[in-house]
């Protein structure tokens, strides 16, 4: 039952939430069912910690399996390795802070709760998964309230964006079922045919059947991650969708794709080394590719999105190059990416929220009426960009030590290229910082600088994902000790 | 014998007494309106609750009439559909001067889908398909002051009387060469050869006329705009429900040893209906046509996991019938109250539904997931099945193309999602009291299309009754 928790919290949550009144009520109840279940996640890694035999990451712990479809032999199989729990952690910090940011959302304001508690339901249930079957389902459980958390609450042309994520998405879903399919039809394990991961893995699937399946999993989970060239419904969805839905898009659901290209690789080994000189050509296109677009944006949403996909290149990245090093520098990548771009889109939000533009051009010298906000932005700007004492500079990184263990020269090409993205990446987070935050003040419109700062909540929020940002930063062994032994 | 008669044919029997008492009521009591859907629904319940005890297999007739569990399971999920309809169309009948003879002509259909279900052999379920569809081209008729109707009724008595001759024609050819029309027989004799094989096709075109499998399907839009919803909701589950159950029976038995021949066709054929449903789905305006191509599209899911032919394939066709009994009569039963108050039926008219009327567009919304194959909602459990026993027989080509057909069927279902919720209306439907039997037939519906995909045992149910295949 420990970790069936992580399931079973949001969902009372969300079904209370059904019964409230009025904003207050609503945002208290999501608030605090989101900081029982951080706290909750926080002592279960501190238990995990304990129990796990040291230096053995991939232990599983707090197995639960029960029947759930017997002739298909399809069990609800849960439990946690060091990568899913820095997952939940991820998740579990990006929830509170989403929330919060979320503290005056006035329309529909149930419902807009009520969506976001089933989106994190979704992604912890995906991150706990050892059944392909359950993964797959708590994968598509997040689909829909992303399409109504934007198409309802979003800005700009919201309802094409809307449909544009799920129909992609659902596109990738449809790709990863026939690659589930396929694997539950050609491992040879001992109890017939299954779902299990654990099962799968020890039994290895026959060299044939992986590379055909492989690329079906592999795209579909990459579509989630914005994989190039399906990455397009990034930039639209992340723009179109309101603050808290953006930071959880970005934050958490990219990740789903990312885990799971990451579990696919690890479970067909041989077609993960047959096809890793296409994935990382896709993701060296994604990272450069995605700097160069940023440098395009005017729109601050419009930048954070591209850089995302950029960013999630080096997850590809990270997992196309297969040595254990780079795998971790992508796992790292993931949390900090998650924690990054979701601060990045708090701190656009705040910003939005008092000046109502989001155009680089119409804002400037913001840091004077609203430092705290300001200096939020920095931090977030700086860890994209790759600072050292920043979780991005860990896991950028670890990412390209990993690649260059890999001695081919496709490779190495590829890394040296990854590793310039960083110039282009600073060329663009510090031209939008200097604009908007240095110079003349612009874009407070008639309130001029009695514009107020962050208020608490906003504060809170900051402080959870910046207090991840350093932590992992500055301490990176505890994570690296997490995800590898 | 006597009491295997009374035993075996109690589903049978228990209709055509609630029609008998139906029908002394019309002409001996004046009943109110009212005091009518009372005793309807409460005769329906009481055939629920009776179809549930009792039950034992055997056959009848020198194997005329067959039962066993998998036949009572279908009987009862048909009765389960006909008592939702009957529950949901009480605000559309409470107005309507003929609420007797529209029970004796559902339950009459109903008769006849329980006998086509039971049949062990050629002649009764031929028989069981006339007297499931004649009173039903009646039924498509029963607005009776609205041109539109009776011209469906039309459509619909021209297009079944072409599928009975097809299939009367392709019986008779069965019976010319193999000399017998008993399910249990023709097993052994069927071998393929031309005839045997021209007869199949035949007989294939029959089916698929009934379930609008593409290119057999121009009726189906027609006949469910112009029927009333009631006819419509009845139309697109209990009966193609009906007739995919002995597809599937006949398929997996009597041409079990032809398997490789249809395995073909019914490639092309899901193929064809998965596109087209879905291609045309998204061009509608009128809600009522707009399910129309989406039920085509759902059958052409069915037919990919008809290709399976396995125990998996058999269990998922029921399982998904069953589910698609719950979540097509949820839609169905908001836009038969919405039609019945206002008359609209048009998807224009769902813009801005939800700041009218939420709880009916999450009851529409929910519905429309569990159609389109979302989880948690049992759709999704379904779709999974159904596809999953297509890739069975290794056949990932069909299954690609058909997952990849869900992301156009998530389209146009997210489209009314869209409407519902996003989308703003100068003049909404205006907020709708629900009345009570509609509030139970949409509880029943959302229940069930929570409990039966989440509900693992339900599905094991089902699949531990397939195993004769």
């Amino acid at each position: 039952m420990l970790l069936s928790a992580l399931i079973i919290l949001p969902l009372l949550t969300a079904i209370a939430l059904l019964f409230c009144n009025g904003l207050r009520q609503v945002r208290v109840l999501a608030l605090s069912g989101a900081v029982v279940q951080l706290i909750y996640v926080l002592w279960l890694l501190v238990v995990y910690w304990q129990q796990r035999p040291a230096g053995d990451a991939a232990a599983i712990l707090f197995e639960e399996d029960h029947l759930w479809f017997t002739p298909l032999n399809i069990h609800y199989h849960i439990g946690v390795d060091g990568i899913a729990m820095a997952m939940i952690l991820l998740t579990a910090l990006v929830a509170v802070a989403g929330i919060l940011v979320s503290w005056s959302v006035e329309k529909l304001n149930r419902e807009f709760f009520f969506l976001l508690v089933l989106l994190s339901l979704g992604a912890y249930g995906f991150f706990i998964s050892l059944d392909l079957f359950t993964l797959f389902f708590f994968l598509e459980v997040a689909v829909i309230p992303k399409f109504l958390l934007i198409g309802i609450w979003g800005s700009g042309s919201k309802e094409y964006s809307a449909m544009k994520l799920a129909l992609l998405l659902m596109g990738g879903s449809a790709l990863v079922f026939v690659g589930l399919a396929g694997i539950y039809f050609n491992a040879p394990t001992a109890a017939g045919h299954t779902f299990d991961l654990l099962q799968i893995a020890r039994a290895a699937i026959p060299a044939e059947a992986q590379k055909l399946f492989f690329p079906f999993a592999f795209i579909g989970f990459g579509i989630f991650t914005a994989l190039f060239p399906f990455h397009t419904w990034v930039p639209d969805g992340h723009s179109s969708a309101p603050t808290a839905a953006s930071m959880f898009l970005a934050g958490i659901s990219m990740k789903l794709g990312g885990y799971g290209c990451l579990r696919m690789a690890l479970l067909m080994p041989e077609a993960a080394q047959a096809y890793s000189g296409i994935i990382i050509l896709l993701a060296t296109i994604a990272i450069i590719y995605g700097a160069f677009a940023t440098m395009m944006q005017t729109d601050l949403k419009y930048i954070n999105a591209y850089s995302s996909v950029s960013h999630c290149g080096f997850v590809l990245l990270g997992i196309g190059m297969l040595t254990k090093t780079a795998i971790m520098g992508a796992v790292l990548q993931m949390v900090s990416h998650g924690l990054m771009t979701a601060l990045f889109f708090a701190a656009i939000g705040m910003l939005y929220d008092r000046t109502h533009t989001r155009q680089v051009a119409q804002l400037g010298g913001l840091l004077k009426v609203m430092p705290f906000i300001a200096t939020v932005f920095v931090i977030a700007g700086l860890c994209s960009l790759g600072l050292p004492g920043l979780s991005g500079f860990v896991a950028e990184v670890t990412v390209f030590m990993g690649a260059w263990q890999n001695e081919d020269a496709l490779y190495r090409i590829a890394t040296v290229l990854a590793c310039a993205s960083i110039v282009l990446t600073a060329v663009y987070i510090l031209r939008a910082m200097g604009k908007v935050i240095m110079g003349p003040l612009a874009g407070t419109g008639s309130l001029g600088d009695s514009l107020p700062d962050a208020g608490w909540n906003e504060k809170l929020a900051a402080g959870i994902l910046i207090t991840g940002i350093l932590v992992m930063g500055i301490t990176p062994f505890w994570i690296i000790q997490l995800i590898s032994g | 014998m006597m009491s295997d008669f009374f035993i075996l044919m109690k589903q049978e029997l228990v209709i055509t007494v609630i029609i008998f008492i139906l029908l002394l009521l019309k002409i001996g009591a004046d009943l109110s309106n009212e005091k009518m859907l009372q005793l309807a629904n409460a005769l329906l319940l009481l055939n629920l609750v009776l179809g549930f005890i009792g039950n034992r297999p055997g056959v009848l007739f020198n194997e005329m009439f067959l039962a066993n569990p998998l036949v009572v399971l279908e009987k009862n999920i048909l009765s389960l559909g006909t008592l939702i309809i009957s529950l949901q169309s009480s605000a559309w009948l409470k107005k309507h001067d003929h609420v007797p003879e529209f029970y004796i002509l559902l339950l009459c259909t109903l008769l006849g889908m329980f006998f086509m279900i039971s049949s062990g052999n050629l002649l009764i379920f031929y028989v069981g398909l006339e007297l499931s569809s004649i009173p039903l081209a009646a039924m498509a008729n029963f607005d009776l002051g609205r041109k539109r109707s009776s011209e469906a009724a039309m459509k619909f008595i021209i297009s079944s009387a072409f599928a009975s001759g097809l299939l009367l024609f392709g019986i008779s050819l069965v019976y010319g060469a193999t000399g017998t029309l008993t399910f249990s027989e023709l097993g052994a004799l069927i071998a393929g050869g031309p005839l045997q094989t021209f007869a199949f096709v035949l007989l294939l075109a029959g089916f698929a006329f009934k379930i609008s499998v593409v290119p057999f399907h121009l009726w189906t839009a027609d006949v469910y705009e112009g029927a009333p919803v009631a006819v419509t909701s009845w139309l697109s589950v209990v009966s193609k429900g009906s007739v995919l159950f002995v597809f599937v029976s006949v398929l997996y038995t009597v041409f079990k040893p032809i398997a490789g021949s249809w395995y073909n066709m019914l490639f092309v054929l899901s193929v064809l209906t998965i596109l087209t449903g879905n291609l045309f789905a998204i061009r509608q305006h009128n809600i009522k046509r707009f399910l129309a191509f989406s039920s085509i599209a759902q059958i052409g899911f069915i037919l990919v996991g008809i290709t399976g032919s396995s125990q998996l394939a058999a269990a998922s066709v029921v399982y998904f019938v069953l589910i698609y009994v719950f979540s097509n009569l949820a839609a169905f039963g908001v836009i038969a109250l919405v039609s019945a108050v206002t008359g609209r039926e048009q998807l224009n008219d769902y813009r801005g539904f939800y700041r009218t009327n939420p709880v009916l567009s999450w009851v529409l919304t929910i519905a429309l997931f569990s159609l389109a194959g979302v989880p948690p909602t049992a759709g999704f459990f379904g779709k999974f099945f159904l596809l999953l026993a297509g890739a069975g027989k290794g056949n990932y080509i069909l299954v690609t193309i058909a997952a990849l057909n869900m992301i156009l069927s998530f389209y146009y279902y997210l489209r009314l999602v869209k409407a519902i919720f996003m989308d703003v209306n100068e003049q909404p439907i205006e907020q709708l009291s629900i009345p009570a039997y509609s509030k139970l037939a949409l509880f029943i519906c959302i229940t069930g299309i929570i409990v039966t995909g989440l509900a693992g045992y339900v599905y094991d149910y089902i699949h531990s009754l397939s195993s004769k295949f």
